[in-house]
């Protein structure tokens, strides 16, 4: 039997993948393309479609995602705009370098270890930091809008924060920020995620709390918003050329909205420390993977393929099951009925 | 498969990225409806367990 020109078992696969996706979207703002990717060409999909499906397929879940963060008041649309411009400026940028690199023959080695190094250096720095506690915590997250205490700004945001070149913008959490600051961050974002080819949520997450000193919840949603974006343009450009599939899409996506609110509500019931400890574990097995993945590149291992795909659906699945986890046991502890993941 | 073949390439992209947005904002509507059904007494099974 045939669904959408495929398979009933393989539709059934894609919803089920869809849902581990979307818990992950919805809970930390990234991961769509970092996983959909790599497993569409291990199944055999040639890369144009992977990227591009990959790209319409996170479109159509940080709409989901972010319709789901603006219910929770948890986007700040005036710094997505802001991020936006800086980032687009960005990419191109980096794009630029990576095809001077590609000139002298030096790209593909470049990026690779850039990537490695760059998803396990922020994957050891959050885990380090929540573990840590204390000083690298968040706010409340049903008060997204409350000021922040000192002491819950990473001290690096504090410093940004500290030069007030004008103009000044005040952002969401009582945060006062230099419009300068912000598009210098938005642009050196942007620059990694055009330089390594990749959608970005990974670095601008983590830069939005830990450069910026955004509430984390408040950077989930806000990365997600600017994903809308920057996945939509994506995935028109690749459609222009063929590399969107609807029967890999269109199931997917069917899976991954109902994960997205899960995720989405879980970010106001999970601890804030609790989340930066799974988002740096996901980021450290993503690391090793993609470091597995080139190894086999270079030394022609094909198994190493197999073996990195397994590494990454294998750290996603015990991380969004962590998150559904942490979930139930907070839900548990809480004493009232009422509670956001009845959405 | 959907067969958007006949339109001219942009709009064939337009066609297609309009049919992922329309799914997206059906499904947030429907599971959000779905939500508003059950939720609550998942979560108070949830809490009873």
């Amino acid at each position: 039997m045939e669904v959408l020109g495929i398979s009933l078992a393989l539709l059934v696969l894609f919803v089920g993948f869809g849902l581990l996706i979307g818990i992950l979207f919805g809970f930390f703002g990234m991961g769509g393309s970092f996983l959909v990717t790599p497993a569409l060409l291990v199944m055999g999909y040639p890369s144009r479609v992977a990227v591009g499906s990959g790209l319409a397929f996170v479109f159509g879940t940080s709409v989901i995602a972010t319709l789901k963060h603006r219910d929770l008041g948890q986007v700040d649309y005036k710094l997505g705009v802001l991020m936006i411009a800086g980032t687009t400026a960005g990419i191109e940028v980096g794009k630029e370098i990576v095809l001077h690199l590609e000139e002298l023959g030096l790209a593909g080695s470049i990026i690779s270890v850039t990537y490695v190094f760059l998803l396990g250096g922020i994957g050891v720095f959050v885990t380090y930091e929540a573990l840590k506690g204390g000083g690298g915590g968040g706010v409340d997250h049903d008060a997204a809008d409350a000021d922040l205490d000192d002491a819950d700004i990473p001290d690096i945001a504090k410093k940004i924060q500290s030069y007030r070149v004008p103009p000044m913008m005040t952002l969401r959490g009582g945060i006062s920020v230099s419009l300068w600051m912000i598009l210098g961050v938005a642009f050196a974002t942007g620059l990694l995620s055009g330089f390594l080819g990749v959608g970005g949520g990974f670095i601008r997450m983590p830069a939005l709390f830990y450069l910026i000193g955004v509430p984390v919840p408040i950077a989930v949603g806000t990365d997600l918003f600017e994903i809308v974006f920057s996945g939509g343009i994506g995935s028109f450009l690749y459609a222009m050329d063929g590399g969107v599939d609807l029967s890999i899409v269109l199931p997917l996506l069917a899976g991954s909205a109902l994960g997205a609110r899960v995720g989405s509500a879980a970010t106001s019931i999970v601890d804030e420390d609790e989340i930066k400890v799974y988002f740096g574990l996901m980021l450290l097995g993503g690391s090793i993977a993609v470091a597995v993945r080139e190894i086999g590149n270079v030394y022609g291992i094909p198994i190493f393929d197999t073996v990195s795909l397994v590494l990454i659906l294998g750290s996603a699945l015990m991380v969004s099951g962590a998150v559904v986890y942490s979930s139930i046991t907070a839900l548990r502890e809480e004493p009232t009925s009422a509670s956001p993941a009845g959405d | 498969m959907i067969d958007v073949a006949t339109l001219p390439p942009a709009a064939q992209a337009g066609a297609l990225i309009g049919i992922v947005l329309l799914e997206a904002i059906v499904l947030y509507v429907v599971y959000g409806l779905a939500g508003q059904a059950v939720g609550q007494q998942i979560i108070k099974r949830v809490k009873k367990n």
